[in-house]
């Protein structure tokens, strides 16, 4: 009970906090931008964590399963009214009908994860790369799929969707995003959790431990799916608008990397560097992108793009020197912070005692 | 001869993109023989070389932009793996693969920062660059230049790796790493000197490629790069003959789907392949069979 009231009462006064800050800050403030995005890139981070990190299935599928997430809620939740002039080419589209926002968020996740079960069912017996490459590869079967012509009465070929319901709140990305990750955390703590964790330690001795690795591994594939799509869905809600374009490998590596930064296996290290990734590369690092003078001194080397050119030199330096990522395979928890404090207080108090 | 006409095009330009589809094939094909690898950084060199094409031949003559395309790519190749594979040479498998797919990010935003993002227009290689008429198709000598280019350098690398004491080496190597090793191979000159081949060729394929598409822009090496490593997978990965015909087949069946009006799907089909491939044949073609030991 104390327990679950340590945890609760943090997590309490963030979301007060959260609420505060969007009372007091302009609206225009890069720290919500950051906020929003870094919480849709937590849940997206903790779902493929979830699959590589725990599970030991190397999928790079992932922008593939965005993709389905974010253009199943844009097609259900787009308002009626507003359907003829989004479908132009397409004479208003064939689907006739809105959802509720709620309802086509879990929707989105829904059709995501039958969608990866039946993807799942042929490609799962791959081992290691193998299932990296094909996982790749349907990423990009389903990006050209959606952009196809003919499917136009229900994706709109490929032009933009737009003018589907969006959030304005940082509350909502944080609230679905948390509740999300709540559940995949709950799941890791479980029986499956553990199985899990012993089809990544190693397959065959799993196997000969009784754990159904056909089964198991078609359970995370499907469910990290499901988590994707939703995390898909807010990223349309974030973004405005949804095409399918922009869903290419590169969205998936960067994924990955934030993973490895934040380290695989930590859900906490991976919300950890999705906020520091998204603040380096969209706000901290932006001056390396203006050309910028001290005095009449010109500073070398500043130039639209540089800031990526320095944050993939980090990546780099933290792939070969720092293999564990921030986190390694360790969880952040409060238990541990207040140990800490309690340490430190208590040798500050010995401290005291000494000096008398 | 009507048919001939409207569809020759095609499937020219279908061998000579699968030829150069095939020289950056058997780059991937031989570092994953040898470390079991996805390069994922190869199709990014290839795009580098196109970008040291575009600069050099500003200001050089050809004939001295041409060789130090080649040299400056080799050396390229040659320090990815010298810096972000060697050092992880004990690690798990996925972390070489991290590290190859960082080098890829790294080499595509410095790309975008010489560059400004934008495309570049890729120099005319004089004569290579004419337009000549193949059974009433014209088309440009590059084309025709390719496929006969190819299977040269192919069969010299198979000589060389048949016959000489450094292939032999090479066989060792990627049959098993570590009693090679014990046997008194220099792995790392090996794998090194693998990595100097499969970046010459990549060189070679970009100037054939970029000579017949003529812009680069900094993600113009992944979709090649992606396509070239499932035709090493559909050759049966390791086998440098298997690469180049599942190079060729990727390369003709792609334009012919783009001559039926399915241009949506030519790149979707290269997975498709992949896919099948892999769940019907995983060793491909011409592959060994792996069998895994507990």
């Amino acid at each position: 009970m104390k327990k679950a009231l340590m945890t609760l009462i943090p997590i309490a006064l963030l979301y007060i906090l959260l609420f505060v800050l969007e009372q007091i800050l302009p609206a225009s403030s890069m720290l919500f931008v950051v906020l929003k995005k870094g919480a849709i890139y937590s849940l997206l981070a903790v779902s493929m964590n979830l699959l590589n990190g725990f599970t030991g299935l190397f999928s790079l599928g992932h922008a593939g399963f965005m993709l389905i997430g974010a253009y199943t809620y844009a097609i259900l939740t787009i308002p009626l009214e507003a359907r003829p002039s989004v479908y132009q080419y397409f004479d208003g589209g064939i689907i006739q009908f809105t959802l509720p926002v709620f309802v086509a968020i879990i929707a989105s996740g829904i059709v995501t994860a039958v969608l990866a079960y039946l993807i799942g069912l042929p490609i799962l017996r791959l081992k290691s790369d193998y299932l990296a490459i094909a996982t790749l590869g349907f990423a990009e079967i389903i990006r050209a799929i959606f952009q196809w012509d003919k499917l136009g009465p229900v994706t709109n070929g490929s032009n933009l969707l737009r003018s589907f319901p969006i959030f304005k709140s940082v509350l909502f990305p944080f609230t679905v995003a948390g509740l999300c990750i709540t559940l995949i955390v709950l799941l890791i703590n479980s029986s499956y959790g553990r199985a899990f964790k012993a089809i990544r330690d190693d397959e065959i001795a799993a196997e000969a431990m009784g754990v159904n690795l056909a089964k198991h591994k078609q359970l995370a594939f499907t469910i990290s799916s499901f988590f994707v799509g939703i995390g898909g869905a807010l990223l349309a809600m974030y973004q405005t608008t949804v095409q399918a374009a922009p869903f290419r490998a590169s969205m998936t590596y960067e994924i990955l990397l934030i993973v490895v930064i934040g380290g695989m296996g930590s859900i906490s290290g991976s919300c950890l560097s999705s906020f520091l990734f998204i603040a380096c590369s969209e706000w901290w690092l932006r001056f390396l992108d203006r050309v910028t003078f001290i005095g009449s001194f010109k500073v070398p080397l500043l130039a639209s793009g540089f800031r990526k050119v320095v944050f993939s030199v980090v990546i780099m330096i933290i792939v070969l020197f720092y293999r564990q990522g921030i986190m390694g395979t360790k969880e952040f928890s409060l238990d541990a912070l207040y140990k800490f404090f309690e340490k430190r207080s208590i040798k500050k108090h010995k401290g005291e005692d000494l000096a008398e | 001869m009507e048919f001939i006409k409207t569809h020759l095009p095609y499937v020219l330009a279908g061998i000579s993109v699968g030829g150069q589809y095939a020289l950056i094939s058997i780059g991937y094909t031989m570092v994953y023989g040898i470390l079991r690898l996805i390069n994922f950084a190869h199709g990014d060199i290839f795009m580098v070389a196109g970008f040291m094409m575009v600069y050099l031949s500003a200001s050089l003559p050809l004939y001295l932009s041409i060789p130090l395309v080649i040299l400056g790519t080799v050396l390229l190749g040659f320090l990815v793996e010298r810096v972000a594979y060697r050092p992880l040479r004990q690690a798990p498998r996925m972390s070489i693969m991290i590290s190859a797919i960082g080098v890829s990010y790294l080499l595509q935003n410095c790309a975008w920062y010489i560059t400004g993002g934008l495309a570049k227009q890729y120099p005319a290689i004089p004569w290579i660059s004419e337009s000549i008429t193949v059974f009433s198709a014209t088309t440009k000598i590059v084309t025709i230049i390719t496929p006969i280019l190819t299977f040269l350098l192919v069969i010299a690398l198979v000589l060389l790796i048949k016959h000489t004491k450094f292939g032999m080496a090479m066989r060792a190597v990627s049959k098993d790493f570590e009693t090679s090793q014990l046997m008194g191979v220099k792995i790392n000159s090996v794998i090194g000197l693998t990595f100097i081949i499969g970046s010459f060729l990549a060189a070679i394929g970009s100037l054939l490629y970029f000579s017949n598409y003529t812009s680069v822009t900094p993600t113009s090496g992944s979709m090649p790069g992606l396509k070239a490593f499932v035709a090493a997978v559909f050759g049966g990965i390791g086998s440098i003959p298997g690469a180049m015909l599942g190079a060729f087949l990727i390369g003709i069946c792609e334009n012919i789907i783009k001559d039926l009006g399915w241009t949506t799907f030519s790149d979707a089909f290269t997975f498709a392949l992949l896919i099948i491939i892999l769940l019907v044949k995983p060793t491909g073609l011409f592959g060994e069979k792996l069998i895994d030991k507990v």
